[in-house]
């Protein structure tokens, strides 16, 4: 169904965006790939690959099978220290697409605190996002997290 | 055999022990002290040595740069109206400001912005502001000549798209530097036009040396990297080997041939590969194209000081990593394709972007792992790493990567260089 820019759209927005914050801030990240389409695409890429047209993203998952596996090897396989994101994100700005999805641009800034205390501004980013409805419910069918900095620092293994 | 004792001289205020075992044996000092990092830049890094630069894909015409680092200190790669590379300290010949801010870009002269001191390509100062005063007054003293003034300059070498510079007149030439194995690699994987597909840093809080370890121990990979085993892309009981350098043996390679797995009892006791092999819903991502006819489907290549090639699968990375002080590096992750990949064979390689990098499935442990080191080691600093995996020597093993003979190498050429051997 084509999405209108309508204030009820604008408030179902603002709901998808925090869930989906609050379901990685609060580690329920086995549902992050829920917010996805089963066609999703979803990118950490930098604002200067962007720029240089560089397709390769720093992570990357294409379809509902990779989005569920980063989070498995999150879980099983990868070993890392303990931490919480933080996200604080913006008021996004929305423009229709022609094919009846839409457009959102956010800010976002997240912080991160490791098991022992330890807290600072992980990431300085925006989401550049494609919305579509599906079911009666808005999803993405594209997020795309763009860094400001190339720098990631330490490692990224929860998504943003 | 007694231990060496490096005297409180050379910069050092402490006599630095190395222990009598050699470089199975290294002093956690060396990853924390700021005055060995001061005497790295002498040895090390304006030392005989071939620095990496860039690729000469980063400055293909005339005119473009790059700035980057040799150790800490900022330098630009240029290329010239000639077509010839060249590599200069980025430090104005007046009052050492960095007279390149960007990271990349095509000028015709490099000019300071603080008093428009300005150079050419090879370094060479052109101009200066001023020069002869304003008015009849100020100016530069008679004596002053241009051409008794330019950017520190280094020498270049560009080997199979590869730039290297060096500082010291008495570096060998780069393909004796290097050695043969390098250079075939190096030929193996560079020599067919390529491309950069990605690119992104990783601030690791470790010492550069604990990078330049982990890239060569492949020990560790197998059982800290549980992705890699789980998915069978690099694990013990594949055909591989390590070959090491010669004569020194401070540059090294890792290999694996996919193929060849001969499931070992082993891996089954490993706390880590629990990870079922068939868990993956989304397979593709491992979805891999045959490209060279030795089988060889895994390999870290790692090179003295700190340069370091992957070729993981379809998935061919540069990783340079630089330091930031002791106890901070910035990783830098080129990915590249070649000119002539389909399609397909690019998607491949963007998808298997995922296993390397500050988030790849078989690397991002690496980003906390030399900071474990790092800040375990605090306050031991008279204490020493252990380093016997597969013996007490630095030589090539053919049959076994269970094994620390390559990270053995970098200590003993590091060692050497360092004047820490004797």
């Amino acid at each position: 169904m084509a999405l209108e820019i309508t204030p009820e759209l604008r408030g179902r927005i603002d709901d998808l965006f925090c869930d989906y914050a609050y379901c990685i801030d609060d580690d329920l990240v086995e549902s992050w790939p829920d917010f996805f389409t089963d066609d999703a695409l979803y990118e950490v890429t930098t604002k200067e690959a962007d720029a240089r047209g560089l397709p390769m993203a720093i992570m990357r998952a294409k379809g509902m099978g990779q989005l569920r596996d980063r989070i498995t090897a999150l879980r099983k396989a990868n070993i890392f220290e303990p931490h919480h994101y933080n996200h604080v994100i913006s008021r996004p700005r929305l423009s229709a697409n022609g094919d009846g999805s839409v457009h959102a641009r956010t800010s976002l800034v997240v912080y991160r605190t490791m098991h022992d205390g330890r807290q600072d501004r992980f990431v300085v980013a925006s989401y550049d996002d494609e919305i579509v409805e599906r079911d009666g419910a808005l999803r993405f069918k594209k997020r795309r997290v763009v860094l400001d900095s190339r720098q990631v620092d330490v490692l990224l293994v929860y998504p943003l | 055999m007694p231990d060496t004792i490096i005297p409180a001289s050379n910069g050092l205020s402490q006599p630095l022990h190395w222990p009598a075992e050699g470089a199975t044996r290294v002093p956690f000092r060396v990853y924390h002290d700021p005055e060995i990092l001061k005497l790295e830049h002498e040895r090390i890094f304006r030392g005989p040595v071939w620095n990496y630069l860039c690729m000469e894909i980063e400055i293909p015409e005339k005119g473009d740069f790059k700035t980057t680092f040799v150790g800490e200190i900022p330098v630009i790669v240029t290329r010239n109206r000639d077509g010839q590379v060249h590599a200069m300290v980025n430090r104005c010949a007046h009052k050492g400001a960095l007279v390149c801010m960007q990271e990349r870009g095509n000028k015709q002269r490099l000019t300071c912005v603080y008093h428009s001191w300005n150079y050419d390509l090879t370094g060479q100062l052109r101009g200066v502001a001023f020069q002869n005063g304003l008015r009849g007054a100020g100016g530069m003293p008679e004596d002053f000549d241009l051409k008794n003034h330019r950017l520190e300059p280094l020498r270049v070498a560009v080997l199979h798209g590869m730039v290297f510079g060096t500082f010291s007149d008495e570096t060998p030439p780069i393909e004796e530097y290097l050695g043969e194995m390098v250079c075939n690699i190096m030929k193996r994987n560079f020599s067919r036009p390529h491309k950069i597909i990605g690119y992104h840093s990783q601030i690791i809080h470790n010492n550069w040396k604990l990078y330049a370890e982990n890239v060569r121990d492949s020990y560790h990979a197998t059982l800290l990297h549980t992705f890699y085993t789980t998915f069978k892309i690099n694990r013990l009981d594949m055909d591989g080997g390590m070959i090491l350098a010669d004569p020194i043996p401070w540059h090294s390679l890792s290999y694996a041939k996919r193929a060849t797995i001969q499931e070992d009892e082993g891996y089954k006791e490993i706390h880590s590969a629990q990870f079922d092999e068939n868990a993956l819903q989304g397979p593709e991502l491992l979805n891999s194209f045959h490209e060279f006819d030795d089988n060889i489907t895994h390999m870290i290549q790692s090179n003295f000081p700190n340069l370091t090639f992957q070729f993981t699968l379809n998935s061919l990375a540069v990783r340079h990593f630089v330091p930031k002080g002791p106890g901070k590096t910035e990783l830098h992750w080129y990915y590249i394709g070649y000119e002539d990949d389909t399609p397909e064979q690019e998607e491949m390689r963007i998808n298997q972007g995922n296993l390397t990098g500050s988030a790849g499935y078989v690397s991002l442990e690496d980003g906390c792992i030399n900071e474990f080191v790092q800040r375990g080691s605090h306050g031991s600093e008279d204490a020493n790493e252990f380093l016997e995996m597969g013996g007490k020597t630095a030589e090539t093993s053919e049959g076994s990567r269970a094994t620390e003979t390559s990270i053995r190498g970098f200590w003993t050429g590091y060692r050497q260089i360092m004047g820490f051997d004797q």
